[in-house]
């Protein structure tokens, strides 16, 4: 049988169905979403991305962290993201209005991160841990990404910002570990992941 | 021969053989150049997606491996081995085996071949590009998106101008019956660019708002595999397991009803992948509803396509391309019920986010796909070159190491994943305790992924030596077993392969 016509037609009409349900409609839904005003506070949440955090989403980005960590949490009762720690809440939709892109991720080799800013606050840390995981987290399988760091040679004082390393991981002496701007850069991106603000559609 | 003459034959049967044998040589003739093209192509990026995912995989049970390189951080190397797979292999193999099956099916030849070629050297030039941005540093965490966004405009461009001559070749059929294999090669080179061009837009160009753009994501990602892969490895299956064994599809309407309930319910399954996500419940609920409707489609191509075979399944011990083929239909069948069940909230509950999906992933690009188009290849590639394969013994150890290979794979990393998912629901297991528990199945993976490597090596090696015509002239095709009984098995119906 003779049927080109009406494969193109059937073949047209089945992807323009699911473009209809899977891209448009959820855009009619969500495009306009905007930040929300919460509680007592002026302020409205979430904020945008600004400043170094931008740059640091970027390496967040280019560097594929989003393919061990999630940063969504689910809701109360569904996995237990809850119990874990990873969040006060389920994360909803408004939760990513400025996010780009948008890094929900779909592993966890490693720990969510949707509130790592809260649950971790400390940049020594964060430095640490980047520089090589096994010294904060013994075991652990992350990768080190002690590329975002510069060895350079004391001169006078050690900088401010010089990593503090346990003795096992010491180098020569009269050296130092320091952060560089991306390094840096991530942290803040790391530091802001906070989704624990009250937003209307999603009680604590 | 005109339709005039051809009345003033008097047609027996052999001379009728005779006729279309030549017809058919004169066809893959016109498809040599650019087919082969593609295959080589494909090929080369096949072994560059091994490699890379040797090294992805080490990484995760050694982080120390090859630690002070940035290029080949995991997140990297991971995301090249899957664009380098994905567009270089997949995408490209898929091409070839389209461009040659529309060009039979249509009995015309392909059209504008040398433009064709210059089509597959303008996509291998854009993935080339976009593997080294994803390596050096350009990369996009988008899931089957992570070229840098200017590749985008590149590969949708070669692929339009491959899918005119595709579908101009389809306009020149002489064949009033249109087979279902064409049905299905017909949609998938329609839904490619669309679901590429949109989806690059939506995402990288004009970024539509927050988590929309995971739900536009997942959209296309799903789709690539369910409306590009799919219908191009069902599309050979469908035209070779009959070819082979001599004998039509056991039923055309069956095969109707499959493609189009693929069309429309695959098209929509895609956000089962954010179940539990910060997206609008009825959009998950529709995404699982179509999930589910899918054992509609794959039911229908499982009992028609062992319908076609059954009486007739001694001779995967025979015959290199269905041996293949068969494991991949199976295969189609295994993920596609695999697929539906853990779309079920219950079931995604535990395996989401878990190495589950990963295993689940490969059984489809792998042990369906793959498995398909190197039995379609076994097929294919002898009737361009004009040259037998040169060792059934190292078709046999291709066989053996890919079919071996994947399953370690998949049984490795469904067990691991399915108590790693149970172990992350229960907040009294310490998060490393997790972490140590998946690193043996982490290994076994590894292994795996050599033995898959070796399977492509030795594949490699008989598809240049054919190319170049190396090895012993033989008269008969290369089979694994021996040629009079198979012979006598396939009947004069059979092509033989
Ligand atoms: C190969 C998988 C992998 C990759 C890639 C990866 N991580 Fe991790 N990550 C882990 C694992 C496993 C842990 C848990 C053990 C630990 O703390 O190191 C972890 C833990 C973390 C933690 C601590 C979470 C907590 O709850 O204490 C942070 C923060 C983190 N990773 C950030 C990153 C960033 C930023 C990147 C990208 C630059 C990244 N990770 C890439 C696997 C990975």
């Amino acid at each position: 049988m003779n049927h080109g016509p009406l494969i193109f037609l059937g073949v047209f009409f089945t992807f323009a169905s699911s473009w209809l349900a899977l891209v448009f409609t959820p855009y009619v839904q969500l495009q306009h979403l905007t930040a929300a005003k919460s509680g007592e506070t002026a302020s409205s949440y979430p904020r945008p991305i600004a400043g170094l955090a931008l740059v640091g989403q970027r390496v967040y980005s280019r560097d594929g962290c989003m393919y061990c960590h999630t940063q969504q949490v689910r809701p109360e009762g569904f996995g237990a993201d809850f119990e874990r720690g990873w969040g006060p809440r389920r994360t909803v939709a408004r939760d990513y209005i400025y996010d780009r892109p948008v890094m929900l991720g779909t592993m966890r080799t490693g720990p969510d991160l949707a509130n790592i800013g809260v649950r971790q606050p400390s940049v020594e840390w964060h430095h640490l841990h980047l520089y090589n995981p096994r010294i904060t987290s013994p075991g652990s399988i992350m990768p080190s990404y002690a590329f975002l760091y510069r060895k350079q040679k004391i001169v006078g004082q050690p900088s401010d910002d010089a990593l503090e390393l346990p003795e096992e991981y010491a180098i020569e002496p009269g050296y130092e570990i320091v952060p560089t701007e991306e390094a840096r850069a991530l942290v803040a991106y790391l530091l802001r992941q906070d989704r624990t603000y009250p937003l209307p559609e999603a009680e604590q | 021969m005109s339709d005039a003459v051809a009345a003033t034959v008097e047609w027996t049967p052999e001379k009728r053989r005779a006729y279309f044998a030549r017809e058919r040589a004169g066809i893959d003739a016109s498809t040599r150049l650019p087919v082969l093209t593609f295959f080589a192509a494909s090929v080369f990026w096949l072994l560059v997606g091994t490699t890379l995912a040797i090294i992805a995989s080490v990484k995760m049970h050694w982080p120390e491996f090859l630690e002070s390189f940035s290029w080949l951080t995991f997140g990297r190397a991971r995301s090249a081995h899957l664009d380098t797979m994905a567009y270089g292999w997949t995408a490209q193999v898929g091409l070839g085996v389209s461009l040659w099956l529309i060009a039979r099916l249509a009995r015309a030849p392909l059209r504008w071949p040398r433009l064709l070629v210059g089509a597959a050297g303008l996509w291998n030039a854009a993935v080339l590009a976009g593997a080294i941005g994803v390596l050096g540093g350009q990369m996009q965490s988008v899931e089957w998106l992570e070229f840098p966004p200017f590749v985008a405009p590149l590969l949708a461009l070669a692929f339009v101008v491959i899918a005119m001559s595709a579908l101009t070749t389809f306009g020149d059929r002489q064949e009033g019956h249109i087979y279902v294999s064409q049905w299905y090669l017909f949609g998938a080179l329609f839904w490619f660019p669309w679901l590429y061009v949109v989806a690059n837009v939506l995402i990288l160009f004009q970024p539509v708002r927050g988590v929309l753009q995971a739900s536009v994501n997942w959209w296309f990602a799903h789709n690539y595999l369910g409306l590009y892969l799919t219908p191009i490895g069902l599309a050979s299956a469908y035209y070779l397991i009959p070819k082979v064994i001599g004998r039509p599809v056991y039923s055309y309407y069956l095969s109707i009803i499959g493609f189009w309930a693929l069309a429309f319910f695959y098209n929509s399954a895609g956000i089962h992948h954010l179940i539990g996500g910060p997206m609008p419940a009825w959009l998950i609920t529709y995404s699982i509803v179509a999930s589910v409707m899918m054992l509609i489609p794959v039911g229908t191509v499982a009992i028609n396509h062992h319908m076609t075979t059954v009486n007739h399944f001694r001779l995967v011990l025979y015959s290199p391309t269905l041996r293949f083929i068969v494991f991949g239909a199976m295969s189609y069948t295994a993920v596609s019920v695999q697929g539906a069940l853990q779309s079920l909230r219950t079931v995604n509950e535990v395996s989401h986010f878990t190495h589950y999906t990963v295993a689940h992933a490969h059984l489809g690009v792998y042990a369906f796909f793959t498995m398909t188009m190197f039995g379609s290849l076994y097929y294919i590639v002898p009737r361009l070159t004009k040259w037998e394969w040169a060792s059934a013994r190292l078709i046999r150890l291709h066989f053996w190491m890919t079919a071996g290979g994947i399953m370690l794979y998949f049984l490795s990393l469904t067990w691991a994943g399915w108590y790693q998912g149970q172990m992350l629901n229960d907040a009294n297991v310490p998060f490393m305790d997790i972490v140590k528990y998946t690193l043996p199945y982490l290994r076994t993976r590894s292994i795996a992924a050599v033995m898959l490597a070796v399977g492509h090596l030795v594949f490699a090696y008989l598809f240049v030596l054919n190319l170049l015509h190396r090895g012993e002239p033989r008269r008969d095709p290369t089979i694994l077993g021996d040629v009079k009984e198979y012979r006598d098995m396939i009947g004069s119906e059979g092509a033989p392969q």
